[in-house]
Parts: C-alpha cells; sequence; structure tokens
C-alpha cells in the first residue's frame, strides 16, 4: 500500500472521452469521460446499473459505444472485438468466470489465441510452459493441465487473470475480482496487483467492497446512473465520500406505513447451508425467522446468496441442508409441491423464464399454481376457476382488458402482479419475492410494493431480496444484510442507515450480526 | 435426516473411490472387451480372422458416421441427416457410374472416372451438411429440426432420382473409362479391407484435429460454454458450420463404402443409420449437452454395438431381441456415464 512513487506522476495511458451508450428503451452511459493512469489502480464505483460494466465492456471491445472515442498513447483507436482489445494491450477480467470448464487450465488461457506450428498444430509443450510461467507470476502452483470444473473458484479466477494476462496487457479490466476469492486468495490478488503496477500494468477495477478499494486504489471515479459523478485521487477518497457520491440524497419513493402488529414467526431457519461446487457455500449457516406481517428486505450485492437462500428455501437445491419449518412444521426435504402446501411460495427474479407461461392468457397464467384448488372428478371447473381468476384480477388492478389477454401483451409491472397473483391462489403464508422490481418501471415499482403491503396486512410474511438501497428503505420493516452467504446484518429499518447497510453488505467474513431477528418496536 | 450438518455423501474412502473412477472411466473399452469374451465362448467361430474382417467392415461404416456425429455432438447440436445422406450419395455414385453427366445442348454424356465420381459424391455430402450449417447459424433453426427435414429431403431427393428403385451394377465400362468402383467395397491392402484402412486414416485425422488444432479445441469450447468461447474470440457460427460440413462429408464416405459393398445403390440405404451413430458416440462417452467426447471412445462405441449386433446373430439371437439387447446397452452406458460424474463431482465436494 505505498503511496505512488514519488519520482514522477503517473501519466494518462488511456482516456475515455464523451463515452455514450444507447440500448434501445435506456441510456445505459451518457457523457461520461474516464481516464486510466499507468502503474496504477483506477477504481470505477457505482451502483448496479450506474454502468460500470458497460463501460468496461467498450473498451474491452465486447461493446461499441454509441458515440465517444477511445484515446491511447494520443491515437484514437476502436477495438472492434475481445482479441482486437486484447491485441492493442487490453485484458479483462470478467465478472461471471468466462471459462469452458471442459477444458484444461492451458487450453482455457490459450483458446482464441493459440500458440500454434504453422497455424494447424497447437504447440502444447510452449503452451503449457506460458501457462505455468503466468500462473507462478500470479503466486499459483496450479497444474496447467488440470480441468478448470475440477479448480475451486478462487482458482478459476486466477486461470481468468492469467487469460488477460496471456497478450502481455498494458490495461487490465478487473471487474469484481474479489467477489468468488476467499481472504487470502484476495491478499494474494493484491499481490499480485501490486507486481503488476510495478511491472507497468494499468489496472482498472471495479469493486463494491469499499474497504477493499480505499485500501489498494490510487484513482476514484465515481458513476451514477449512467452519468460521471466524481473523481479524486487516493487520499481524497474516503468510505464516507464514495458513499455519498455514490447513492446522492435523491428520494426513491413514499415509505409504505405499516398498519398491522407483527405476529408470530411463521417461517423459522436454522444452521441452513449450501454447498458450492468447487468448495465453500453458497448459503453459509442462516439462521432467520419471518414473521406474519412483517415485510423484509434482504439486500446483498451480485452473489451474495439471495437468490440461493430462497432456493434452499423453496426446495429447489437439493444440496441445501438445515432446519426449515413453517409454524413449527418441518418442510425440509419436501419437494416444491408440498413446501407450496404447506404455505410457501416463490415469486422468481426471472419471471420471463421461470415465473410465466408465455403462451397462456392472463387467467390461464393466474390459475396455474392451482389447479388442484378447482379440479374435481380429474377435471378443471371452469366456474370455479373463474370465480378466483376474477377475484384476484380486481384485487390486484392488473391492467389488461380482461383475464383472456395474452400475458405477453402486458407491461412488466402488469406481468410481476400476474406472477404475485398466481402465487396468491395458492393460499400462502409465507411468499418469498427475489428481485421483484427488476425491470419495471418507478411507477410500477410503486404499485408492486403497495401489493406487498397489502399482503403483509393481511397477515402473510412478505420476503424480499434485492439489490437496491432505496428500495429496501422503501418498503422494509426490518432489513437482513447478506454477504458471502452469511447474514451480517439483521436490523429494524429505522436503525438500517446506507451506510451500515452497505458497509454489512461488503463484509467479507465477519460472523453473522445477530442469530435471533432483532425486536422490532 | 432433518437436521444437523451433513456433508453430501463422497464418505466413501478416497482409494475406492478413484479405482471406482477408473473403471467407469474405461467402461466402454471395458464393455468391448466383455462382449468380444462372451461372444468368443458363445458362438464357435466368432474369433475367426475372416469374422473379424466381416465384423470390422461393418463397424466401419457406423464408425464414418460417429465421427462426424462426434464432431456436431461435441458443439452441443445434432445431426440427424447423416442415414439419409448416405442414401443420397450413394444414388449420387451410382448415377453418375451408369448414366455419367448428360449434357443435353451438346448432345453429348461425359462419364466422369471413379477419382471424380468420389470427389463429387463427397461435394455432395458435404454440401448438404452446409446447408444444415447455414439453417443453424443464419436462420436459428435448432438443430435437431434442421437436420430432421434435412432427412426429409435428402431421402426424398434420393428417391426422386430413380423413381425409388436401385440402380445395380455399378461396375463402370472399359469404353467409357469408368471402371473400378467396386474396389472401394471389396479391395484389400494386406489382406485388409480397404474401408477399414480408409476407417483408420479418417479416424486420425479426426483424432488429430479434435486434439492438436486451434480448430479443435475451439469445437470442445463452444461445446462446453459458448459464451466464454465468444469472449474469446472464437468465432461460434463458423466452427458450428464447420461441423455440419464435417458430418456431411463424413456421411459420404460411408455413402461411398456401402454402395461400393453392394456394387449397387438403393435409395432407401443407410435408414436408421443416424441412430446407431449417435449411439456409438453415446456409448463412447460423449456428452449429448456438448463439450465432452473423444473420437477414439467413438470408435470403441461403435465396435461395441458393431460386435454386438453381428454376436448376437451368429448365436442365432432373434432381430427382436437383439433390438431390446441394444437399447438397454445404450441407456445402460449413459447410466453409468451419469454415475461417474457424480462420483467425481462428489469427491470434489468432499
Amino acid at each position: 500500500m505505498s503511496a505512488l512513487e514519488r519520482s514522477d506522476a503517473p501519466e494518462i495511458i488511456l482516456r475515455a472521452e464523451k463515452m455514450t451508450r444507447v440500448f434501445p428503451g435506456t441510456v445505459a452511459l451518457e457523457d461520461v469521460d474516464f481516464d486510466v493512469y499507468e502503474r496504477s489502480v483506477n477504481v470505477l464505483i457505482g451502483e448496479n446499473g450506474a454502468g460500470k460494466s458497460t463501460l468496461m465492456r467498450i473498451l474491452a471491445g465486447v461493446d461499441q459505444a454509441t458515440s465517444g472515442r477511445i484515446v491511447m498513447g494520443g491515437e484514437e483507436v476502436r477495438f472492434s472485438s475481445v482479441l482486437d482489445a486484447a491485441k492493442k494491450g487490453i485484458g479483462i477480467v470478467f465478472q461471471e468466470l468466462n471459462l469452458c470448464p471442459n477444458l484444461t487450465v492451458t487450453e482455457n488461457i490459450f483458446l482464441g489465441r493459440d500458440m500454434t506450428m504453422g497455424g494447424v498444430h497447437i504447440d502444447m509443450p510452449r503452451q503449457r510452459e506460458r501457462a505455468r510461467e503466468l500462473l507462478a507470476r500470479l503466486e499459483h502452483d496450479i497444474d496447467p493441465d488440470t480441468l478448470v470444473d475440477d479448480l475451486r473458484i478462487g482458482e478459476q479466477q486466477i486461470v481468468e487473470i492469467a487469460k488477460a494476462l496471456a497478450d502481455d496487457a498494458r490495461v487490465l479490466i478487473m471487474d469484481e475480482p474479489t467477489s468468488a476469492l476467499s481472504a487470502s486468495e484476495v491478499e494474494v490478488l493484491f499481490r499480485v496487483i501490486a507486481e503488476l503496477k510495478k511491472s507497468g500494468v494499468a489496472i482498472i477495477y471495479i469493486s463494491h467492497r469499499l474497504e477493499e478499494l480505499v485500501r489498494i486504489g490510487d484513482y476514484f471515479t465515481v458513476l451514477r446512473d449512467g452519468h460521471f459523478q466524481a473523481s479524486a485521487p487516493k487520499g481524497e477518497a474516503t468510505i464516507p465520500w464514495i458513499i455519498r457520491q455514490m447513492l446522492g440524497t435523491s428520494e426513491f419513493a413514499k415509505r409504505q406505513q405499516r398498519e398491522v402488529k407483527v405476529g408470530e414467526p411463521v417461517l423459522s431457519v436454522r444452521n441452513l447451508k449450501l454447498p458450492r461446487v468447487g468448495g465453500g457455500y453458497l448459503v453459509d449457516d442462516v439462521g432467520v425467522d419471518f414473521r406474519a406481517g412483517e415485510i423484509v428486505g434482504i439486500y446483498g450485492l451480485l452473489g451474495a446468496g439471495r437468490s440461493e437462500l430462497f432456493e434452499s428455501l423453496f426446495g429447489l437445491r437439493a444440496d441445501a441442508r438445515g432446519t426449515v419449518t413453517i409454524n413449527g412444521k418441518s418442510i425440509d426435504q419436501l419437494p416444491v409441491s408440498k413446501r407450496i402446501a404447506a404455505g410457501l411460495f416463490l415469486v422468481p427474479e426471472d419471471r420471463q423464464r421461470d415465473g410465466l407461461v408465455q403462451n397462456l392468457t392472463v387467467g390461464k397464467n393466474l390459475s396455474l399454481a392451482s389447479l388442484a384448488k378447482v379440479t374435481k372428478l380429474f377435471t378443471v371447473q371452469n366456474g370455479a376457476e373463474r370465480k378466483a381468476i376474477d377475484a384476484l384480477f380486481r384485487s390486484l388492478r392488473i391492467k389488461a382488458p380482461s383475464p383472456e389477454t395474452p400475458i405477453t401483451s402486458l407491461s412488466g409491472g402488469n406481468q410481476q402482479k400476474v406472477v404475485i397473483g398466481k402465487s396468491l391462489m395458492t393460499e400462502p403464508r409465507v411468499l418469498l419475492l427475489d428481485e421483484p422490481t427488476r425491470g419495471i418501471d418507478i411507477g410500477a415499482k410503486e404499485e408492486v410494493f403497495r401489493t406487498m403491503r397489502e399482503l403483509a396486512d393481511q397477515g402473510l410474511a412478505v420476503v424480499f431480496a434485492t439489490s437496491d438501497l432505496k428500495e429496501v428503505h422503501a418498503v422494509s420493516d426490518r432489513v437482513l444484510v447478506m454477504s458471502q452467504g452469511r447474514i451480517t446484518a439483521d436490523l429494524p429499518d429505522h436503525e438500517a442507515t446506507d451506510e451500515v447497510i452497505v458497509r454489512a453488505s461488503t463484509k467479507g467474513h465477519a460472523a453473522p450480526a445477530h442469530d435471533h431477528p432483532v425486536q422490532d418496536q | 435426516m432433518t437436521n444437523t450438518v451433513a456433508t453430501p455423501a463422497a464418505e466413501a474412502p478416497k482409494g475406492q473411490s478413484t479405482l471406482l473412477l477408473l473403471l467407469l472411466k474405461l467402461r466402454t473399452f471395458i464393455a468391448l472387451i466383455a462382449v468380444v469374451v462372451f461372444f468368443s465362448l458363445m458362438a464357435p467361430n466368432f474369433v475367426t480372422v475372416a469374422n473379424a474382417v466381416i465384423v470390422s467392415k461393418h463397424v466401419a461404416i457406423n464408425a464414418f458416421l460417429a465421427i462426424g456425429m462426434t464432431f456436431v455432438i461435441l458443439t452441443g447440436g445434432i445431426d440427424l441427416s447423416v442415414g439419409a445422406i448416405v442414401g443420397l450419395v450413394g444414388m449420387v455414385a451410382g448415377a453418375l457410374v451408369l448414366y455419367g453427366i448428360p449434357l443435353e445442348m451438346f448432345g453429348v454424356v461425359i462419364y466422369p472416372n471413379v477419382w471424380e465420381v468420389i470427389g463429387i459424391a463427397l461435394l455432395v455430402g458435404t454440401f448438404v451438411g452446409l446447408i444444415n450449417g447455414l439453417l443453424i447459424t443464419r436462420m436459428q433453426v435448432a438443430p435437431f429440426i434442421a437436420t430432421l427435414g434435412m432427412l426429409y429431403v435428402a431421402r426424398g431427393t434420393a428417391l426422386l432420382m430413380s423413381g425409388g428403385s436401385t440402380f445395380p451394377n455399378l461396375i463402370g465400362k472399359p469404353e467409357f473409362g469408368n471402371q473400378g468402383f467396386p474396389a472401394l467395397g471389396s479391395g484389400t491392402i494386406l489382406g485388409i479391407p480397404l474401408s477399414i484402412w480408409l476407417l483408420l486414416v479418417v479416424a486420425c485425422i479426426a483424432a488429430y484435429v479434435a486434439t492438436k488444432t486451434p480448430f479443435g479445441r475451439q469445437i470442445y469450447a463452444v461445446g462446453g460454454n459458448e459464451r466464454a468461447a465468444t469472449l474469446s474470440g472464437v468465432s461460434v457460427n463458423r466452427v458450428k458450420l464447420a461441423v455440419y460440413m464435417i458430418s456431411g462429408f463424413c456421411a459420404a464416405i460411408a455413402g461411398l463404402v456401402v454402395a461400393s459393398q453392394l456394387v449397387a445403390s438403393h435409395p432407401a440405404s443407410g435408414e436408421t443409420f443416424e441412430m446407431n451413430a449417435i449411439a456409438a458416440a453415446v456409448l463412447g462417452g460423449t456428452s449429448l449437452s456438448g463439450g465432452r467426447g473423444t473420437i477414439g471412445g467413438t470408435i470403441v462405441g461403435a465396435f461395441v454395438i458393431g460386435v454386438l449386433s453381428d454376436g448376437l446373430v451368429m448365436m442365432g439371437v432373434s432381430e427382436f431381441w437383439q433390438m431390446v439387447i441394444k437399447g438397454v446397452v445404450i441407456v445402460g452406458a449413459v447410466i453409468l456415464d451419469q454415475m461417474q460424474r457424480r462420483i467425481a463431482r462428489n469427491a470434489r465436494l468432499g
């Protein structure tokens, strides 16, 4: 963590000017300037959806900017593909691992850039040698002939970095490189970064872990909602500064007031663990109670284990172990259908893929999970089905001409209401919603939140996962924060300030903050 | 098991599971040895040179198809049209030998020599594969559907060429200079049939391409993780196009060998061959989801199927029972494959 080389200030090696990227319907990036200094760690910060990844994808040649220019060494450059960018000295380590599990370490490192004899015969000994060198530089003694599938996640990350370095990158982009690493692996990575800096490589570093950023960053740039927000050198950028720049002060939505008192615990979870392929846990020893009439918001960064927790509770993960009870009745080891019957329902994150049947009408989607309730003698009773559908259609205020409308003609917000409605017909006692507002506009979000509040008032336990801080405050009575598969904070909403939540969500390996829920007064 | 945190399975001693893993990995080979030993005990004339040659000739035809099929399956695709290509290519070759290429405007007929016949026939097969590949990469038709459609188109075309009848006596005429076509099927070098030499050459090239060339690497990458391949600069569509062309080419070789062995081409020949080819690849450890499998494994798989069916015939087992047994073997192979993966995965988790 030594300060910058005092002798001469690092120069700008790459400059992105007025970068704009328009996607159909949204502007992901607007007029963003970004300077990359040589021999430095250039940190890029912003909330989910702030445009960090879009900017990096453009710099790495994965995507092209709608307008704006990239200047490298005084000349304007264009990257037509990842390979093109790599040839010009830009390497990238993607947020999600992008390796072929069925190939070996060496094969993955040189995929698309094989060392050959005569363009035909792959020179395996030379590749293996070079792979060994690269891995040695990264202080990892991984056998280059191991299948990537057999590596731990942290080791796979190292292979990704080796792959990015294979072309002698001068600029190395790392998009959340530590999200999958253990504490000791992070230390190694930081040593590697220091080494790379010394050898002249400029590093662009994206992470949500603020402690990590202030520790290794040299230059800080903050994006917010696709715009440049602020920048500062090391020293000026403190954690409070970063949080302030990242979040701003704008309010998101009116808080939905609760009317009914919180009741007894309905869903209780103890010692829930879900092992990860390659070692470690996706859900790590979670113990928590969810009570009737209460809305609990679970905040966490990408990969914190929120979806995995929900899937484990709902019985979609066969490897999950632990005790889960609804009203005192154990439901672990039960199949999904039995858990639904016990009163649990999950509204999935990807409603297009998991939540709706695209070729059915609104009404048929609503009744899909509860056909047994309206079936007599193996026949769906049209009258009964119709009555149940109409009741829901009205109470949820679904904006569609009639229940016979095709589901695809509805807006995102109304589709989401149908997914929620479908779950309501099963008469659940606990409703789990994974990112219920993903991809719907602000007005529709308020509608969804209002629905959630009404359900809680009717005595349901409502639990939702989100990666948007403002959403957490908009509707939760209680806030849980997850990090690395653990619950790192469990607070009543009025105690959960932004700073507390953000800190808890980046906590690497702390013990769970509370085993028992804090009483909500 | 209600509460407590039990580590999932894989508590068995480590040495035992590695031995089991090794046995499971070599299962196709073990199966081959098992069927050979079984039939040599049960069928008196099974282990003779003459019989070995006959079995190998049968195996070769399936093996050509299975090699091409393996390339396709490695990318996560499937090619159902190969059997129909066998029929079509045979008819093309037959027509060229018997009737040549009539150029009506000049009132002449050109009779290509045997090499030219073979060249044109191979081009036809590759071209059918090209159409498959274009449908799949350009038109985004699912491989199963695209090649199923091609199955019917190619078979129908083959039937149309002769109105459904056979082209007999493909021996050529000295005055046309197109003799020699039957040699491909019946000729021998050092007492070993030409088709087996040919299989050896094709298998070696295929294994080399799959394991030693950038293209081969890209095939595995596409099947393993298409997105990762794209982000590594692999042109996924080009790779897919190429594997269907390879499959068509391999099917054309099989078509030529079949027509040459029979010294006749029948439009219905090659029916259901695609199923045998898929079975050989799967038996040899190729995963239908792509990315896993070897040419060597596929060849061994083809031998297991060939030895099994010929051996059962020699034992006098009824054709109906043969089908039942073949089905059980194929599904059993996949179950063993799943077992191997589960054990390997648990070993890693534990």
